[in-house]
């Protein structure tokens, strides 16, 4: 990206400037380096943002951003149902909820190198994983409706999982303001047999070591120390999040002019929050939240059943869980007001600060647990919501590495089984259906990871607390 | 028919595109540049037909039914697809797709598409009336 376009207002904060039928200015958070090799489609997906009805203070990219569809990944937008604010399909992505969750072990670094290939193969032969891969149950559609509406909670009462998880989980698990009968039969229809699944691609099931602790207050309020043993998992809502980003997408690209929107580009569909469009995606995209929920909780329960099976003092209990591609009704001070907005975070991450009433008692005084992915063989970091976070954007941080190049370039430099071995060499041990897979999703794929941390804090969106480096990887 | 479909560049996700002397066999090559995105077609044998039928008016926005179509197909039969017969009619579209169910080991699919994006979304006749048929596709 061009940076002469830009005016930098801090060491890691850069505005583009509110012109050419922007209501607001765009925000870029990010290091000098990172901003210069952001593609600068991410610029204009930024000011497109800015032009939409009711958005309020500012289009925010983080500094993980990249090109996307509509919204860019990294996007970050509030609009105000009193200014004809929007809700946007493209601003929340078609993997609805895509997030990651912590869980500590009780196992420590010893005991897990003891067993270490036992439980990647144990854990490969219990998560369903890869393309066409299908889960244990499979939901008729009066328990898909309850599933919709319950969430993690839903999944806690079928027998899968403990009631306290859901206090580490956002919305405690449960997304309120769910409708299951905006979800048409073709999205449950894709959903019936993949509950419980990892999916692929980017999607991953990772048992990770503590490899640092920056931040020791944090840490130890969170749970986390050196050598300490963790399992993390990132995926979605899965086929039926897919199905309503897509009907949605195109229902409200199509139907924008009727509602007087003129779109400055059609990918970025939406629909006024007062409308019934509007409503009918706020209420599927929620029950597609609580699909996501329900799906990291159930796959949560299997990977337990895995650690059981082989450390009889495993003992998993959730740290966080965030979801990485949603619309939330949350309320923020802005401009000395207090005001009811609705937050798109696309391909980022909640970051709530100190003191927010949202989070558990536990972790109240620090902040919300920012949950980074990683890339097989790079590191991973939990971070913690920072007060300056909630004033510079709604509360919110970055959410993983993002790709440094495409699947295609990287399927002409990396073979899958060479990647395998490699890091196996690293004591890191891969298990994947798929080595094309493996090598789209090579670790020299994605951009370093460390960077785009750095530059969140730098930024002051949140707090380096840990991080964490691989051990087993379960690839989709 | 000679292979005249690519991937193009986008940075998270796979860009689609085929063309052809007509609409159709656009739409065909598109759909192959959409398996080629999970598995070699190659790979992907022909051992059961199903059909699609989509409607819309507007090419562009036919282009991603049809291409959402195959996802939806995919992803509820577990199949994969290595040949299409596409024809247009007024305001939509008629197909058969030929495939097989998912061969983890054989197909080695690398993701599953989760969607057809408006995103570089164009359907045109290029300056050599060759038909374009192209979009970025979710993975």
């Amino acid at each position: 990206m061009d940076t002469s376009r830009l005016i930098r207002k801090e060491a890691f904060e850069w505005e583009i400037p509110a012109r050419n039928g922007m209501r607001v200015p765009g925000v870029l958070f990010a290091s000098e380096a990172l901003v210069a090799a952001m593609d600068d489609k991410v610029r204009e997906q930024v000011a497109n943002v800015a032009r939409l009805p009711g958005i309020v203070k500012a289009s925010y990219a983080m500094p993980d951003a990249h090109w996307g569809y509509g919204f860019p990944i990294g996007g970050v937008a509030a609009f105000d149902p009193e200014e004809g604010g929007v809700v946007s399909a493209g601003g929340v992505g078609f993997d609805i909820s895509c997030g990651v969750r912590c869980l500590h072990t009780a196992v420590n670094l010893e005991q897990l190198k003891q067993h270490q290939v036992r439980l990647a193969d144990t854990l490969y032969r219990r998560i369903p994983a890869g393309v066409g891969s299908t889960g244990r149950i499979s939901l008729p559609d009066a328990q898909m409706t309850e599933m919709l509406a319950g969430g993690a909670a839903w999944a806690v009462g079928q027998g899968y999982g403990r009631a306290d998880d859901l206090e580490r989980i956002e919305e405690r698990g449960r997304m309120s303001g769910a409708d299951p009968a905006a979800v048409s039969a073709q999205a449950r229809r894709r959903q019936r047999d993949e509950m419980g699944t990892l999916g692929s691609g980017n999607h991953y099931l990772e048992v990770q070591r503590v490899a640092a602790i920056y931040d020791q207050p944090a840490a130890a309020a969170f749970g986390l120390r050196i050598d300490d043993v963790v399992l993390s998992i990132h995926c979605g809502s899965r086929g039926l999040g897919h199905q309503i980003g897509t009907e949605f997408l195109k229902e409200m690209a199509q139907s924008a002019t009727g509602y007087g929107i003129a779109l400055p580009d059609r990918e970025l569909a939406c629909a006024p929050l007062d409308s019934p469009l509007g409503r009918k995606y706020l209420g599927a995209m929620r029950a597609a939240i609580n699909c996501a929920l329900a799906n990291r909780q159930i796959l949560t329960h299997l990977a337990r059943e895995a650690f059981g099976e082989i450390f009889p003092q495993a003992d998993l209990t959730l740290l966080y869980d965030v979801s990485h591609n949603t619309c939330k009704v949350e309320e923020h001070v802005v401009d000395g007001r207090r005001r009811r907005l609705f937050v798109h975070r696309k391909g980022a991450t909640r970051a709530f600060g100190p003191g927010h009433p949202e989070l558990p008692a536990a972790l109240r005084p620090f902040g919300q647990p920012v949950l980074i992915g990683g890339s097989m063989g790079t590191g991973s970091y939990v971070l913690a919501g920072s007060g300056s976070g909630m004033e510079k954007a709604f509360g919110s941080a970055c959410h993983g590495a993002g790709r440094a190049m495409s699947r295609h370039e990287a399927l002409r430099k990396w073979q899958g089984r060479k990647v395998v071995d490699d890091l196996a060499g690293r004591s890191i041990l891969i298990r994947s259906p798929s080595m094309r897979g493996v090598a789209e999703e090579a670790p020299g794929a994605y951009k370093n990871v460390t960077e785009v941390v750095d530059a969140a804090e730098s930024a002051g969106l949140a707090i380096k607390v840990a991080k964490l480096l691989p051990l087993v990887c379960v690839k989709g | 028919m000679s292979q005249s479909w690519t991937h193009f560049r986008h940075e998270a996700d796979i860009g689609v595109r085929g063309s052809g002397a007509t609409l159709a066999e656009a739409f065909e090559q598109a759909a192959l540049a959409l398996t080629a995105a999970v598995a070699d077609p190659s790979t992907i044998r022909q051992r059961q037909r199903i059909e699609i039928h989509c409607e819309n008016a507007d090419p562009e926005y036919l282009l991603v039914d049809w291409l959402n179509a195959l996802v939806y197909e995919m992803a509820t039969r577990r199949m994969l697809f290595s040949r299409y017969k596409v024809t247009i009619e007024q305001g939509g579209l008629r197909a058969s797709a030929w495939g097989e169910p998912v061969d983890v080991g054989r197909h080695q699919p690398a993701v599953e598409v989760k969607g057809a994006t408006l995103t570089e979304l164009h359907v045109a006749r290029d300056a050599a009336g060759q038909w374009q048929a192209q979009c970025v596709v979710d993975v």
